[in-house]
């Protein structure tokens, strides 16, 4: 009867926990998109990422908490490799990825300083960077002529258009009061990849960029399974321990 | 040989135990003679759980001190010193820094998660009651320098929301009239949360806090040992001793219980490794998305809100339409934990023993911690849920301020003589 009032209060509370999480979780999110379905543990993924984020993005874009040294050996290149396909501003291969554009001429062109991409898969997750470099289209009435559904008002133009081609906003008709809004997008001009071909693009950037958030993930989850599974025999043992200790007691 | 060695720890303690008298009879009295009830259950793990994370805190504290810059001074347009030596140095460039930093992070949430499940077995099985009130109000004070050092940790690494969360939580105190605003200032040394503040709350992190948590741990023990442990069923097991004055249900702390815990943290541990190596932010519970974005006074989060150990705190603040009554009341809402010992007036400790009332009194408060908690960490854009939110505030109000009354009307079981069994 005891054990049953016990059991009783269990589960009202972990009834009251298992509906209010996943609420909670749903609430943090904000609107869902689309996963980016990336493998940052593809190295062959992350290498051609790499190469795309040197290519199109470093002109603007920082990446000041990661080094050419520690791409090198993450990714498997060497010292050659690094030095004469990723880093094109003449920095030592210990020193971290800084663009060579000027702050103060970023904020004269584009309005605002283009952001260090560092962290950018550890802040907005990599289902918003893949979905982001997805949506651009032609919008005349931004100072760069391209505007992001996914960022309305961005002030970064579509840098991989010649791969994406060039997309148009499907607008809905303004009804009373309310303003038109992006319904969809299409692509009017097609590019130098198929749409597939695209999406296999951006998630090669995007792997790039996860890797760059956190470059310990790789290390931390090869690692973390060795490390459970240690634990998990140390408290068998412990519990072995506790059985043979606990026959005297009744 | 085997002689040699006896004759040799022999004489070591012989000399040890000269020079120092008074430890073989503090280690008996607090170990091998410290008479537990030995039916302890599984809420009474989280006791030496908190120690073993206090232990890793400080240890892997000491660790990160080695490497962090407490400086908001510019390390590159944008970024300060402090969030450069979390995410650069100790994330990147220092070997195995990454782990050392998750261990720390993630002991944070781990610590709050078993002090609650610890203060939650207090009131399960009224060990707040005499003659324990000592103890309860010692751990009460843990409580609250617990959330004053996770407060000034959470704004060490100087991201957006260490920045944003620091300015609100500081700002509270604005809300007291005369001497708000000046306290605000003189708590900051600035007029934002700036290198000053950072400063000073490096310098509590670090070295005021831990201290007054040491010892404050050491004193609830004490405090514990003096009159030792309640159980589950609530039975005084000092009533029926045997003739040389241990009590029969109560079973020696070391060895019984030391391997007992010792199981326990095993199990805790293998959980706690399982977050930190394959989802070390916790779905952004624990350490949160917008603490990757280095503080900038110039843009606010659209969302500010505090770790999700505050939030139900947090959530009674903003429920409240008045900020000066909204502050009164989520102070109000942890200094009223303090009197527990002296609200509760039910004849028998554990529920148990206690009728409906007290149960689903105690359902109903835990719920309304845990909604609170989930309605804190929301946007707090929804009037409906600001309603729902005033309706649990008032619960959580009630269930402490009405307890004189339904702990000593409701109805009530013999309590035995002796514990069944050991569970």
């Amino acid at each position: 009867m005891i054990k049953n009032a016990m059991t009783k209060l269990g589960l009202t509370l972990a009834v009251a926990l298992t509906t209010l999480a996943p609420a909670a979780l749903a609430s943090s999110g904000g609107g869902k998109l689309p996963a980016a379905n990336t493998r940052p543990d593809n190295i062959a993924s992350v290498q051609r990422g790499a190469k795309l984020f040197f290519n199109y993005c470093v002109g603007c874009h920082s990446l000041q908490f990661m080094r050419y040294s520690r791409i090198g050996e993450d990714l498997g290149l060497t010292e050659e490799q690094v030095m004469g396909n990723l880093n094109f501003t003449g920095a030592k291969y210990g020193e971290t990825i800084v663009s060579s554009m000027p702050a103060a001429d970023a904020e004269r062109w584009f309005g605002k300083a283009p952001p260090d991409l560092s962290l950018e898969a550890r802040s907005k997750g990599p289902d918003w960077i893949y979905n982001y470099l997805k949506s651009f289209y032609v919008d005349h009435s931004r100072p760069l002529g391209w505007n992001n559904t996914v960022f309305p008002g961005a002030s970064m133009p579509n840098v991989l258009w010649e791969m994406q081609g060039v997309q148009h906003a499907k607008m809905s008709a303004a009804h009373d009061g309310g303003e038109a809004h992006v319904e969809g997008l299409e692509l009017k001009t097609p590019g130098t990849q198929t749409a597939a071909q695209f999406d296999e693009t951006v998630r090669d950037l995007t792997a790039f960029l996860q890797y760059v958030g956190e470059p310990a993930a790789l290390q931390r989850t090869k690692l973390g399974a060795w490390v459970v599974l240690y634990l998990a025999f140390f408290t068998f043992l412990a519990w072995l321990l506790k059985k043979e200790y606990w026959k005297d007691v009744h | 040989m085997q002689n040699r060695i006896n004759a040799a720890v022999a004489g070591l303690q012989d000399w040890f135990n000269y020079r120092a008298k008074a430890f073989g009879p503090m280690y008996r009295k607090h170990m091998s003679e410290y008479w537990a009830p030995k039916n302890f259950n599984i809420w009474y793990y989280f006791g030496s759980l908190a120690l073993v994370v206090l232990v890793n805190q400080i240890l892997t504290g000491i660790f990160l001190t080695m490497h962090f810059k407490p400086s908001a001074a510019e390390f590159a347009p944008g970024i300060s010193q402090a969030f450069a030596s979390v995410e650069l140095t100790i994330m990147r460039d220092v070997e195995w820094g990454w782990l050392i930093r998750y261990m720390h992070s993630t002991g944070a949430s781990a610590f709050f998660i078993v002090v609650y499940l610890h203060m939650f077995r207090g009131l399960l099985y009224g060990s707040a009651q005499k003659p324990r009130e000592l103890v309860w109000l010692l751990g009460m004070l843990i409580y609250l320098v617990l959330m004053a050092e996770a407060f000034m940790g959470y704004v060490l690494p100087w991201g957006q929301m260490s920045f944003w969360g620091a300015k609100v939580i500081i700002s509270l105190f604005g809300a007291i009239p005369m001497i708000g605003d000046s306290l605000v200032e003189w708590i900051m040394g600035d007029y934002l949360p700036a290198d000053a503040t950072l400063n000073r709350f490096f310098a509590l992190h670090v070295i005021a806090l831990p201290l007054v948590l040491l010892l404050l741990v050491v004193l609830h023990l004490a405090a514990l040992h003096e009159v030792g442990s309640n159980n589950p069923e609530g039975v005084d097991i000092k009533k029926v001793k045997d003739a040389s004055g241990k009590p029969l249900d109560g079973i020696a702390f070391h060895p019984y219980y030391t391997v007992k815990d010792l199981f326990g943290v095993g199990f805790f541990l293998t959980i706690c490794a399982f977050v930190l190596f394959f989802e070390p932010t916790f779905a952004g519970w624990f350490l949160e998305h917008d603490n990757f974005v280095a503080a900038n006074k110039l843009v606010t989060p659209e969302h500010i809100k505090p770790v999700w150990y505050y939030t139900p705190y947090y959530a009674m603040l903003r429920v409240v339409p008045d900020k000066l009554l909204g502050v009164l009341v989520m102070f109000g809402a942890i200094i009223v934990l303090f009197f527990v010992p002296w609200l509760d007036r039910s004849p028998v400790k554990s529920y148990r023993y206690r009728g409906w009332i007290s149960k689903i009194a105690l359902a109903l408060f835990a719920l309304s911690f845990i909604w609170l908690g989930k309605i804190g960490a929301g946007p707090g854009t929804d009037p409906i849920e600001t309603v729902i939110g005033r309706v649990l505030t008032f619960i959580y109000f009630a269930f402490f301020i009405t307890m004189p009354i339904w702990s000593k009307i409701d109805s009530t079981k013999p309590v035995p003589e002796r514990v069944p069994a050991h569970d």
